[in-house]
């Protein structure tokens, strides 16, 4: 058998293609991406709702106001409530399962699109990038969208539990009071919310990303979801 | 001396399902010269579409070795296979495969991306193409505006994006009815004998093997026997184009 030409190396693609490539598929299936980055949206939301919430009662109660319904019957020494823990780790599992799946799901249906794409010449680095772009960005996006909703539905709880003077002591800024716990304050609660959002959303997605870019094309197209 | 695009030796595939062990194909050796166009025939699970993985490099067989242009398959880096699957072969399959995302014409232009073809060029490129496969006025619409043949010939224009030695073609009129299959058929057709272009197709409509140089018929995961062309009869006419 004759030796052709030797078989090159596939070159890397410049990020900006990349970039390209993944806004244009978000743009393109929208209506998706949407329900995608909705729940990233809700599990955030719920998080960082609980979790202002929780910052609030505690700054108000530090200033010596109390809720005009919650009477803090069950407050610890520590200010935070057994009840608000339980509350704060439960939506972070809820908001932890929430995003996972909805990652997954939406990486799982383009298993045959990962597959084609290797048959057109795509690195698996290429794939992953791509899946890491889009999922960045859809988690950074919702995370943020999630935890200005989260805020303002605590914030409006608040209103309804200590009225105007919530404005007064609202828990903006990190603060260190004498004697009590270190408070967050509203400001690092949301850009966590943020932060964890779009770690959930990158993970969930490169993860599964990952592992169709190993397969072998014809393995990835004959997925079926 | 021929000269000889692909060669199989002993290839084995086995597949793991469950607790069983289905060996799809059972040592296939076949060789395949240039510029030629060949049909693997055979029914369902014969091993056809199996044997067409291996040779696109869509798979790993689990023994023997594929060559493709004198090389080792199994002996190329990830990189390397990347590149083959990008410039020197052009995949074509019965259920299109295109990217839903992207426009016809955005779907031509990925190969080329990959292949790092400047934008003006790919372009131009796509365009040319798209215009000999008949969809110059439909070039911007995504495959779920396009009819099925439509569809399967965006899928030919992006098979022949980087200029491959190879086209393969997996059931590529499968999803289709007669008169469309024929005109697809017609186009690959063309390619082979206009461009030199090596056509291997996984096929059982009838209307392929009419084109077609040799018939390989895959049975059980093996070569029954290969036929040339004229060693066979087919009267297109009368068997109307059904499948099996």
């Amino acid at each position: 058998m004759q030796q052709r030409t030797p078989i090159e190396e596939q070159i890397d693609l410049p990020f900006i293609e990349s970039l390209r490539i993944s806004f244009q598929s978000l743009k393109i299936r929208f209506g998706r991406s949407i329900i995608t980055t909705a729940g990233i949206t809700l599990g955030i939301a719920f998080l960082v709702s609980v979790w202002t919430n929780n910052e609030i009662g505690v700054a108000l109660q530090e200033s010596g106001r109390q809720s005009t319904i919650n009477t803090f019957e069950e407050t610890t020494e520590q200010g935070i409530s057994t009840k608000d823990i339980w509350l704060i780790v439960m939506s972070l599992i809820v908001c932890v399962v929430g995003i996972a799946n909805s990652m997954l799901m939406a990486v799982t249906e383009r298993f045959r699109e990962i597959g084609t794409m290797k048959c057109l010449g795509a690195l698996d680095g290429f794939v992953v990038r791509l899946f890491l772009l889009e999922s960045g960005f859809q988690g950074f996006s919702g995370a943020l969208i999630g935890a200005l909703i989260g805020t303002l539905g605590a914030v409006l709880l608040g209103l309804k539990d200590y009225g105007l003077d919530l404005f007064f002591y609202f828990p903006l800024l990190p603060a260190q009071p004498e004697n009590g716990p270190m408070q967050l304050g509203v400001i690092i609660v949301i850009l966590l919310g943020c932060i964890l959002g779009m770690i959930l959303a990158v993970i969930g997605s490169s993860f599964p990303a990952w592992r169709a870019a190993k397969l072998p094309p014809a393995e990835a197209m004959r997925t079926e979801v | 001396m021929n000269d000889i695009v692909v060669k199989t030796e002993d290839v084995v595939k086995e597949y793991r399902m469950g607790s069983n062990i289905l060996r799809a194909l059972d040592g296939i050796n076949i060789e395949i010269e240039r510029g030629e166009y060949i049909s693997l025939m055979g029914p369902s699970g014969s091993g056809k579409s199996t044997l067409f993985n291996m040779i696109g490099a869509l798979d790993r067989p689990t023994e023997g070795q594929v060559y493709i242009d004198g090389q080792n398959m199994s002996q190329l880096s990830q990189r390397q296979i990347a590149a083959f699957r990008c410039h020197r072969v052009g995949y074509i399959f019965q259920s299109y495969n295109l990217l839903h995302v992207r426009s016809a014409h955005g779907n031509v232009t990925l190969p080329m991306i990959f292949a790092g073809i400047s934008e003006k060029e790919r372009n131009q490129k796509a365009e040319k193409l798209l215009d000999m496969v008949g969809l110059g006025d439909r070039m911007y619409h995504l495959p779920d505006e396009l009819s099925g043949g439509q569809r399967q010939r965006v899928a030919i224009a992006r098979a022949l994006a980087n200029d491959p030695s190879i086209v393969l073609a997996d059931e590529p009129t499968a999803n289709l009815d007669t008169i469309t299959g024929r005109e697809i058929i017609d186009l690959i057709k063309r390619l082979n004998t206009e461009q030199g272009v090596t056509v291997i197709s996984a096929t059982h409509d009838l209307k392929m093997l009419d084109v077609s140089d040799r018939i390989v018929d895959i049975r059980d995961g093996l070569v029954e026997r290969i036929r040339n062309r004229d060693e066979i009869e087919i009267e297109v006419g009368e068997v109307g184009g059904e499948g099996e």
